[in-house]
């Protein structure tokens, strides 16, 4: 128990001090997983929105892939992605194994179903709530989409946050792809994993209250956002 | 002022009108809730679809409008099926006000983006269906804010932000208040003076009486008796018609 108080002690002197290690950590951390959420944005938000608005063939079908797709272990995402990206692998030849870009990789693989998923959900209630008075206007299906997407903005922001979750906490893709090099591609998560391992419980016990920190940070934030917009009645 | 704005890259040249429904059936689950319809809307005028609730009201007007497909029978708009020119130049309002999260303003620009007009012109429609509708004071409050009467003269002054030449109205007052409800009776007036054809769908009495033209009542998904407002309240010719009016009611 004398351990743990101390790692506590150390952990907060840690933080405190601004040591620079540290925080190259955790904005590494943040760059990857931001912009891996980004990118998840991009491809999964038309994508759930497609899904959600219109009937198609194969579109059940397609639910239920993001659906499964949620849930996919990380470490077989990276195991893939290394499988790709290793020099003998198909994409060998754009050397992205061990970079910040190939951690930016695994996560949009990991958060885009995530936020497909979610969005298709918001979009599909959205839909059954518009589709009759768009129709009436005679908007296109560009249009229907778009409208979709702004009106339902608001709930999608927590999609967002959903993915942003799933993207900072993980630990088994990015220290496959990433290597877990110290000033490279060390990130809060594979940094935790290896100072445990190595008995350095007051650094691990930092960046573990650093990254719990954010999270309450960023959900905070989002939740007063929503919550001015229900004020508004725009969520 | 409601005609402003018609844009010239819409096809105008069309005939709209008769509108003409032909024996129009629609069915779901094999159950028969528009049992061949017929009837005429001619242009510049303001009918009402009457009847009880159950008769196939709401239906026929989607299915005039466009948004249902039949299952039987067709309409035809000046003799011709409809196609995306005369499907731009209809409106219509639900029963209940469907408005987007956004501001009252930003809900009639929204309809006003959908046709071309110049930047300018836009302000000043927008301007002027705000305060067709009275609602100025409240053009930057949040639609889904308003009371049931303002959402509902928002959801009208977006309709005719499309400049329709024929408006659908659903039960547009079916849940408001006297004063709302005539707010709105006092927008259609002045929309069908401005030269718009109106089919409004109602199943109050009063309603039809101030406001109809001619009078087409539904009853079990067809038109039981159509006729001239003044004689179909005067003398109604079926029994169904004779049972609604007298305060009977018609199942």
């Amino acid at each position: 128990m004398q351990d743990f108080a101390d790692a506590f002690a150390l952990a907060w002197q840690l933080i405190r001090s601004g040591d620079p290690d540290l925080w190259a950590i955790v904005l590494l951390s943040l760059q990857v997983s931001l912009s891996a959420v980004a990118l998840a944005c991009l491809i999964g938000l038309p994508l759930g929105a497609v899904v959600g608005a219109f009937r198609f063939p194969g579109r059940g079908l397609l639910g239920v892939v993001f659906n499964a797709l949620m849930g996919l272990p990380p470490v077989v995402v990276g195991l893939m992605l290394y499988l790709l990206l290793s020099r003998a692998g198909p994409l060998g030849e754009l050397g992205l194994l061990y970079t910040p870009s190939a951690m930016v990789l695994a996560q949009t693989v990991l958060v885009t179903p995530i936020v497909a998923a979610l969005c298709r959900q918001v979009v599909e209630d959205l839909h059954h709530e518009y589709d009759e008075q768009l129709r009436s206007l005679g908007v296109g299906r560009l249009g229907t989409l778009t409208t979709l997407l702004w009106d339902a903005r608001y709930s999608l922001l927590t999609t967002a946050l959903a993915g942003f979750g799933r993207a900072i906490a993980e630990v088994g893709a990015v220290i496959i792809v990433g290597g877990n090099i110290n000033h490279v591609t060390r990130v809060m998560t594979t940094t935790i994993a290896l100072e445990t391992s190595k008995g350095n419980l007051a650094l691990a016990l930092a960046l573990g209250l650093i990254l719990i920190s954010l999270a309450l940070i960023v959900n905070g934030a989002v939740m007063g956002l929503r919550h001015t917009a229900r004020g508004a009645a725009y969520a | 002022m409601l005609e402003l704005g018609l844009g010239a890259a819409l096809d105008c040249t069309r005939v709209m009108f008769p509108l003409r429904a032909e024996q129009l059936v629609y069915e779901v689950r094999g159950r028969r809730l528009v049992d061949g319809l017929s009837l005429t809307v001619d242009g510049g005028s303001l009918q009402v679809i009457l009847g009880p609730n159950g008769a196939g009201k709401s239906l026929s007007l989607r299915l005039l409008h466009g948004l249902l497909r039949p299952t039987g029978g067709r309409v035809l708009w000046g003799g011709r099926e409809a196609d995306s020119g005369v499907r731009r130049r209809q409106a219509m309002v639900f029963q209940r006000p469907v408005l987007l999260r956004r501001s009252a303003a930003a809900n009639i620009r929204y309809a006003l983006g959908l046709r071309p007009l110049p930047r300018e012109m836009r302000r000043q429609r927008l301007d002027e269906l705000l305060a067709l509708a009275g609602l100025e004071s409240l053009a930057h409050q949040p639609a889904r804010k308003l009371s049931g009467g303002e959402q509902q003269r928002l959801a009208l002054a977006r309709a005719l932000a499309l400049s329709p030449e024929i408006l659908f109205l659903d039960e547009p007052t079916a849940s408001l208040d006297p004063a709302s409800t005539l707010a709105i009776e006092a927008l259609i007036r002045q929309a069908h003076g401005g030269g718009t054809t109106v089919v409004l769908v109602t199943h109050d009495l009063g309603q039809a009486r101030r406001l109809a033209e001619q009078v087409v009542f539904l009853h079990r998904g067809r038109v039981a008796e159509s006729a001239p407002a003044g004689r179909f309240f005067e003398a109604p010719a079926s029994p169904e018609a004779q049972a609604f009016l007298a305060g009977r009611i018609v199942v």
